[in-house]
């Protein structure tokens, strides 16, 4: 057999950082791959955000009086927030795909950082994410929308928006862990985002909502990245009336606190669950 | 102590609404170094079970594994170094060409990228997989896919390789193919673990077998080993008319060598002392009482008669089934 020709199959030198650092950037490469070879799921992930913001823009625009710059300057921020949230639930599918298709168990038997696999995978979810955003910019800046800050606030919103989805994958990732199938993912996820995002600040003022429905808005969330990004890309209509809830005084330091709570909680709680799973 | 050991692995699942399952019921193997050790049960009897525990994707609730004297409980990472494993479905991923599914492997073996390249290179060689390994996976045949599968289990040329049911659901010229690579690898040393529905498959590539029912093992030997351990020679006899069975079940066990005739399908056989003697006893006795006979014949036992005799299954018709409701 060939097998018998002189390689050596040893493994390189290496501690166990400089071997995650490796193994990370093999998975994320592998993700990035998926994006070039499977174009449609980059296709509709930039398809779908460009749509909303025309679709917000002259559908909602016309019927919404927003004081200063208008509605466009105000939902783009809300656009940003839903995109990233929603952009999250990759990693829940693939994560439930590569289950089913067994490569999971692949990378279990082999000498691998588990912890890799699912660093490269929310690594991929950022760069669709962060692809998506440019393209809704771009989309953003020519029907109307205007960045009034410095370009440090502008980047340091558009760090907030990433690290929050960031943060959102991890929970989708656990979540992908724990479903039989992956089509549960999308479906379940639907339900939960499209509430979290709609009962919020994000498309139209939360204040004019009935009570219940502004209270849930004041804490959720979403409000306060969408609220954080407003003010950080300058687009903070005059007259708000922000609530008086603390996360809606204090949104920046929510999504902070928020962001790192989930983190806290979810990564070891996906690296245990990934060190037990197998189809 | 043997190159590979389980002893008392004990594995219980709990599917919702349903009783628990004990998956694994106290089984112990004992594998010999650059043996081909290979578990033959039915559907469900725990072969893959017994092979993820072996290969650390489960853990048993209680009882111990090792391979070359290491703990696979408590050193998952050590017994990764030690393993290729390649199972039922093939593990690629579908987006990446076959060479970059290798690559990737010896990557996460750390073996460096350009010795990662270098075995990729060897292996889609050696697999035949030359002219399609720019193409993605996805494309791939059934068979092209399993070879790929197998192909990373032996990136680092690992002393131990699992290949939990390789050929189930590949066509007759695939299997006969994968075969020969497994033949190959048994060559050059590797101690081998496979499980099969296919009694076939372990007559030819297994040179001991584990037969396995309700997650323990019931029996252990060659395939030799295994035949003359249910006795001699076989009378068998096709009916004509199925509704004849218990009559002609009761005629073959009063001149068999004392065990109960088994019945499958319409076909009757029984473990008999001096064959040609007890077939034309048989043969005479079934025509004076009216059961009418395809036909009739003497022969030495086969696997199929030792999973008989062991479960009162045959493995065949168990899998048969398995597929038709799956």
């Amino acid at each position: 057999m060939t097998t018998s020709t002189s390689t050596t199959l040893q493994p390189i030198p290496g501690n166990s950082l400089t071997r995650f650092l490796s193994d990370g950037w093999v998975t994320t490469w592998r993700n990035l791959m998926k994006i070039i070879r499977v174009p449609e799921i980059l296709l509709f992930s930039l398809i779908q955000p460009v749509m909303f913001v025309l679709l917000f823009t002259y559908v909602f625009g016309a019927a919404i009086d927003i004081p200063g710059d208008g509605y466009t300057s105000f939902l783009m921020a809300g656009i940003f927030a839903q995109t990233v949230v929603f952009g999250s639930t990759y990693s829940g599918s693939a994560m439930a795909q590569d289950l089913k298709d067994g490569i999971i168990d692949r990378f279990r038997t082999l000498p691998m950082s588990g912890a890799a696999v699912l660093v490269g995978r929310t690594n991929g979810d950022l760069v669709i994410n962060t692809l998506s955003m440019l393209v809704m910019m771009g989309t953003g800046l020519l029907v109307g929308w205007r960045v009034n800050s410095s370009p440090l606030e502008f980047l340091a919103g558009v760090g907030l928006l990433l690290l929050f989805s960031y943060a959102f994958s991890w929970v989708m990732a656990f979540l992908g862990m724990s479903v039989k199938s992956p089509e549960i993912i999308n479906n379940a996820s639907f339900l939960v985002l499209f509430p979290l995002t709609f009962i919020s600040n994000a498309f139209v003022p939360s204040e004019n909502l009935p009570t219940p429905l502004r209270v849930f808005a004041e804490w959720n969330p979403v409000s306060a990245l969408v609220q954080s990004a407003r003010e950080l890309f300058g687009n903070v209509p005059p007259g708000t009336i922000v609530g008086e809830a603390w996360p809606a005084q204090n949104p920046i330091a929510t999504v902070l606190i928020g962001v790192s709570v989930l983190l806290v909680i979810f990564v070891p709680l996906c690296i245990r669950k990934f060190a037990t799973i197998s189809r | 102590m043997s190159f590979i050991e389980a002893i008392d692995l004990v594995k219980t699942y709990s599917p919702k609404g349903s009783p628990q399952v004990r998956a694994l019921d106290g089984l112990n193997l004992e594998v010999q170094q650059g043996s081909v050790t290979a578990l033959l049960g039915p559907n469900g009897a725990g072969k893959t079970t017994t092979v993820k525990v072996l290969t650390t994707l489960i853990q048993p609730d209680s009882g111990s594994a090792f391979i070359d004297g290491v703990n696979v409980v408590a050193e998952p990472q050590a017994i990764r170094r030690m393993i290729g494993a390649s199972g039922q479905y093939a593990a690629v991923d579908q987006n990446l060409t076959g060479f970059e599914n290798l690559l990737m492997v010896g990557k996460l073996y750390h073996l460096g990228t350009r010795v990662a390249r270098q075995r990729a290179t060897e292996l889609i060689e050696l697999f035949d997989l030359v002219e399609a390994q720019n193409r993605t996976v996805k494309g791939y045949s059934g068979g092209m896919r399993r070879r790929i599968d197998l192909a990373g289990a032996l990136v680092i040329r690992p002393p131990v390789l699992f290949l939990d049911e390789p050929t189930t659901g590949l066509d007759p010229r695939s299997r006969l193919g994968l075969w020969e690579v497994i033949e190959r690898l048994v060559a050059d040393g590797t101690t081998v673990l496979l499980t099969t529905q296919y009694l076939e498959e372990a007559d030819r590539l297994a040179n001991s077998i584990s037969v396995i029912d309700n997650g323990q093992v019931i029996a252990q030997g060659t395939a030799d080993e295994l035949k003359a351990s249910i006795g001699g020679l076989r009378v068998a006899v096709t009916l004509v008319d199925e509704s004849q069975s218990e009559n002609a079940r009761t005629l073959l066990t009063r001149f068999g060598s004392g065990e109960q005739a088994i019945l499958t399908g319409r076909t009757l056989v029984v473990p008999v002392q001096d064959g040609p003697h007890a077939l034309a006893a048989i043969v005479s006795a079934a025509a004076e009482e009216g059961i009418g006979l395809h036909d009739a014949g003497m022969r030495r036992p086969t696997l199929d008669d030792v999973f008989l005799q062991l479960t009162g299954r045959s493995a065949q018709t168990d899998e048969a089934e398995t597929e038709s409701a799956a």
